[in-house]
């Protein structure tokens, strides 16, 4: 194992200086509605290839580290960008690129009022994304994940109606409530057992805690993490995401498809590998209780997926048990495993958004909000529903789409004896926990099938409803199919060729 | 006994004195004014040698000044300045302008009186933050009441006579206690001078009577719980200026007074009773937040607020840990900056909507922008959102109190969320709230309300992202008080005595 080189470098000051910039071009353009969204474009497209041109020092295995500020010592704002960095970073800011596109089509196609505001949130709340993947230690991360709590409150409660302040209340209450009672004294803790918020960057497996910690202190930290980072959905502060689906359909997709829920996943795989590590996280036998509360959340969301008509709420409680997949795949520690859940933050990005984006298309071409009132409606959006047919592929992990591919690294990491934990793996054979994870991972799948195939299969194949005329309808406007379409082709595209995020995390774990 | 060109304490005590006795000259509003205006920009020029010749190497007293007062009685004319105190008088220093530029409109009558009174403050603030002769000491703390006092009573709102009698008698009452610690003081030490005081022993049991004696009067002042019902009555009725010396400055005598005298003069008093303040402010914490969320009038909500804030300062300060004082001392600076900002706030909105009521002030967010701007910050900053000046300040008590003991350290957290749970309600009901009547045409911020606004706008980002200037004034005196403190607690049985059971995480 080679230490990796760091490198100190303030290359991931620009895509965070982009983000922070757009929202006051955004409100400079102000007064003409296509500038205002020329300046959206423009400043998505620059943070993209500012993001990729960090890729290549990354792919060569070095670290890029900034200190911006110091606070108190052992306490700063500070930034790296490796291969876990770079995962996040890239998603997100490619697909605000094709969210504006989409976001264009949406909010004129519905005649959204205070589309300025709705717009300058939106880049703040890329600009927090993109300050927790390149977040190099703690308090970074907290800064930037509160700012995304913050500046996405306005876009949850966008129409500013009783249902949307309802939504928006929930959506508050939990992720404050969990990151001020549970985060805040985690970070505290950490500071007084390690001295210092900064993680151990260039592997997976040591940690910043001292060998000498107290292990209940640690584990109690640990705990405190979990629950706190309310943005990933995990049981029981899960119940925030479907009640911010009242937000306009774009802010569904990119922020509770990608940047504010894939920050939940992101920081708990962070502080996962990068915080406790692997070593720890083993000794402390911590893995056990974080995978099978994973795989409790993702049994229960997609059992409560399949009661739901509405598809928003039924794409919701999709999103809260494909986040666990991540979470199971870093809990159990092993390499594949460990690969696969962290490739399931891209991979499930792609389609999931894919998914948000044809429901917003199928609701601004028709009106239309539930599932029930959809049968047939397929062969009038025959290209949104394609796409729909194709995401829901990946979410039930079936091949060559991107969903599989990080499922077969999970199932694969749970096969793999030489890196499993005895709790597992006795050597003999598959322990009670561990036969428990397979088969609650394999049920999901079957889960996943049962709630999306009837949607796709009645789109195509069944009699419209009888209140519903679908003769009048037609495909929503290109500036959102176009987005959608080109989602479900990169989510076929990166099932095919998965090695770009793959390389990414084995950068960054280097087992 | 100077050791710098000309004596920049007592020129900064002086200098309002002889503005508040021109403002008797000028016979126009405006030019008060203009003049009073004028006097706080010259007065921060003349306190300049304190902010270029402080040498940050040492905890002791700089810029000392001493000449023989009553030499009879020991009292002397003793200023000095250390980094505790230097915080506060450059607190004091940049509330003056600011308070001048809020009541711009805000004050209609008896305009000469008023710039008065705040002139007077100005220099009994200073005169307490570097008096170093208990006597001396005493007469600026009295001294700075009555201006307050005459604030509330002429310029309030509608019940300020009952807010000015409550708040004159609960503080007259603890200070009629601190001038019964400082005569006990004298018979037994020998001495009025606190720098010599520090340097002698008394027995535990006279520190205990002190200790309490001072403790009263500076709990009052601070507020904490149960101490604190002055305080909502002398903000809601204080005018805007009133409200936001009240916060800034006159709340953190109480800390102050604990940090300068019950610490390093009862020491082993102060270990005592370490628990039980430790207890208080923690019912601080979670009562003045309580409170706070129930509260309907916004200026009400900011003066539990304060409870709450100020809860965290004397937590802070009996950790007796270097976290905990350095987290005390921030937390004094940012709620002088923070509170003050949203008084001034509360201000601004009651000079258009004549009302203190949430309900009146709702959906302020697309007719007020750049209002509802500063306000969304100066909220943020006061729930210690990070990045913010209150988060440093916050983060320091919290991790010196998770270091003295888990429980205290678990029991302060909901405190921290119950700040943000009132002022994130507080800023939602503003910025989206549906207004009840048909909607007003008030005007956004003025160039004077930017004023006032944009330097403590500044800070409380600064302070947020980079404290180190704040750190470098502050620790060789926190280092001073602490090593001093645990010099004379060490051979004490009580510092041996278990503070609070479970202490495992002690370092």
């Amino acid at each position: 194992m080679t230490s990796p080189e760091m490198i100190h470098s303030p290359g991931m000051l620009i895509p965070l200086a982009l983000t922070l910039a757009a929202p006051f071009a955004i409100w400079l353009a102000r007064e003409d509605e296509n500038k205002r969204e020329a300046m959206s474009f423009i400043f998505s497209i620059l943070t993209f290839l500012s993001v990729l041109a960090l890729i290549p020092d990354v792919m060569h295995g070095k670290i890029l580290t900034f200190t911006l500020f110091e606070l108190i010592p052992g306490v700063s704002v500070k930034f790296a960008a490796d291969g876990l960095a770079m995962i996040f970073a890239f998603i997100s800011s490619f697909l605000w690129i094709l969210t504006t596109s989409y976001n264009i089509g949406y909010m004129r196609g519905n005649k959204e009022h205070a589309q300025t505001r709705y717009y300058i949130c939106f880049a703040v709340a890329i600009f927090g994304a993109q300050g927790v993947s390149f977040s190099a230690n703690i308090f970074t991360l907290y800064l930037f994940y509160e700012i995304i709590t913050m500046f996405t409150y306005p876009l949850v409660a966008h129409h500013e109606d009783a249902e949307g302040f309802e939504g928006a209340r929930k959506y508050i209450v939990y992720l404050m409530g969990t990151s001020k009672l549970f985060l805040l004294p985690a970070m505290i803790l950490t500071y007084i057992l390690c001295g210092t918020l900064d993680m151990h960057l260039g592997d997976a497996l040591t940690g910043m805690f001292p060998k000498d910690a107290d292990p209940v202190l640690v584990s109690i930290t640990y705990a405190l993490y979990i629950l706190g980072i309310g943005k990933a959905a995990l049981l029981p502060f899960h119940n925030w995401l479907p009640s911010a689906m009242v937000a306009p359909t774009p802010v569904s997709a990119l922020l509770h498809a990608v940047a504010v829920v894939k920050a939940g996943v992101f920081s708990v795989s962070r502080i996962m590998l990068s915080g406790f590590g692997v070593e720890t996280l083993n000794n402390l036998g911590l893995g056990l209780p974080t995978a099978f509360l994973a795989a409790l959340t993702i049994l229960v969301a997609s059992l409560i997926a399949l009661t739901k008509d509405d598809l928003k709420a039924r794409l919701a409680y999709s999103t809260v048990s494909q986040l666990s997949y991540v979470i199971i795949g870093v809990a159990l520690l092993t390499p594949l495993a460990v690969s696969g859940g962290l490739m399931h933050i891209a991979h499930h990005a792609f389609s999931k958004i894919t998914l948000f984006y044809t429901a917003g298309a199928i609701y601004t071409a028709t009106h239309i909000k539930k599932i029930s009132l959809m049968r047939g409606l397929g062969r009038k959006l025959p290209w949104t529903y394609g796409a729909f047919a194709i995401a829901s592929l990946s979410m039930i992990g079936v091949p060559p789409v991107c969903g599989f591919v990080s499922k077969w690294y999970i199932v694969n990491g749970v096969m793999d004896p030489a890196f499993l934990p005895k709790w597992f793996y006795t050597g003999t054979g598959v322990t009670w926990a561990g036969t428990a994870l397979l088969v609650a991972l394999l049920s999901s799948t079957i889960l996943n099938a049962g709630y999306f195939t009837p949607v796709v299969f009645s789109a195509f194949f069944r009699k419209p409803a009888p209140e519903v005329d679908i003769e009048k309808y037609s495909e929503a406007s290109p500036a959102m199919v176009v987005p959608l379409c080109l989602t479900a082709i990169l989510s076929v595209v990166i099932g095919l060729y998965p090695e770009f995020f793959l390389g990414l995390t084995r950068i960054f774990a280097k087992f | 006994m100077l050791e710098s060109g000309y004596p920049v304490v007592t020129a900064t005590i002086v200098f309002p004195l002889i503005c508040a006795a021109i403002l008797f000259g000028l016979r126009h509003p405006g030019a008060v004014r203009l003049f009073t205006l004028a006097a706080s920009v010259v007065e921060i020029l003349i306190a300049v040698p304190l902010f270029t010749k402080f040498s940050m190497d040492t905890g002791d007293f700089q810029f000392v000044e001493k000449v023989s007062w009553v030499p009879e009685w020991g009292l002397s004319y003793h200023l000095g300045v250390d980094g505790i105190s230097y915080l506060m008088i450059l607190l004091t220093l940049l509330i003056l302008p600011i308070s001048v530029l809020c009541s711009w409109t805000y004050i209609e009558k008896r305009v000469k009186e008023f710039h008065f009174c705040l002139l007077f403050m100005t220099s009994a603030c200073i005169g307490v933050f570097a008096a170093l002769d208990l006597v001396l000491f005493y007469v600026f703390w009295e001294a700075m009441l009555v201006p307050m006092y005459l604030l509330i009573a002429v310029w309030g709102g509608d019940e300020r006579r009952y807010a000015s009698l409550k708040f004159f008698l609960y503080t007259l009452a603890g200070s009629t206690l601190l001038l019964v610690a400082i005569i006990a003081f004298k018979v037994s030490g020998g001495t009025f001078s606190i720098p010599e005081l520090m340097t002698k022993t008394f027995s535990f049991r006279f520190q205990c009577w002190t200790f309490l004696a001072m403790a009263l009067a500076f709990a009052i002042k601070v507020p904490m719980f149960p101490f604190h019902t002055w305080l909502p009555a002398a903000h809601v009725q204080a005018p805007t200026a009133g409200s936001v010396v009240l916060a800034s400055i006159l709340l953190k005598m109480g800390t102050y007074g604990f940090l300068r005298f019950c610490l390093p003069l009862a020491p082993e008093a102060s270990v005592y009773f370490g628990p039980a303040m430790i207890a208080i402010s923690l019912a601080s914490i979670l009562y003045g937040g309580a409170v706070a969320l129930g509260q309907t009038d916004i200026k009400k909500i900011i003066a539990y607020s304060s409870v709450g804030h100020m809860g965290f300062v004397t937590l802070g300060i009996f950790l007796f840990n270097v976290k905990g004082v350095q987290g005390a001392l921030f937390q004094m600076l940012n709620h002088g900056i923070t509170t003050g900002a949203l008084f001034m706030m509360v201000g601004a909105i009651y000079e258009r909507s004549h009302s203190r009521q949430m309900s009146a002030n709702m959906g302020l967010g697309k007719m007020l922008p750049a209002y509802m701007g500063f306000w969304g910050l100066f909220a943020f900053s006061s729930f210690g959102f990070p990045g913010t000046n209150s988060f440093v300040g916050e983060l320091l008590v919290l991790v010196g109190s998770f270091q003295f003991n888990l429980w205290v350290g678990a029991i302060t957290i909901p405190g921290a969320l119950l700040g943000a749970a009132y002022m994130l309600r507080l800023t939602q009901k503003m910025a989206w709230g549906r207004p009840r009547s048909t909607k007003p045409s008030w005007h956004d911020l003025t160039t004077r309300e930017w004023a006032g606004l944009l330097p403590l706008a500044i800070l409380v980002i600064y302070i947020g992202l980079a404290p180190g200037l704040v750190f470098k004034l502050i620790d060789p005196s926190v280092d001073k008080l602490l090593k001093d403190f645990k010099a004379r607690t060490v051979n004490s049985a009580l510092a041996e005595a278990p503070l609070f059971g479970l202490d495992f995480v002690k370092k």
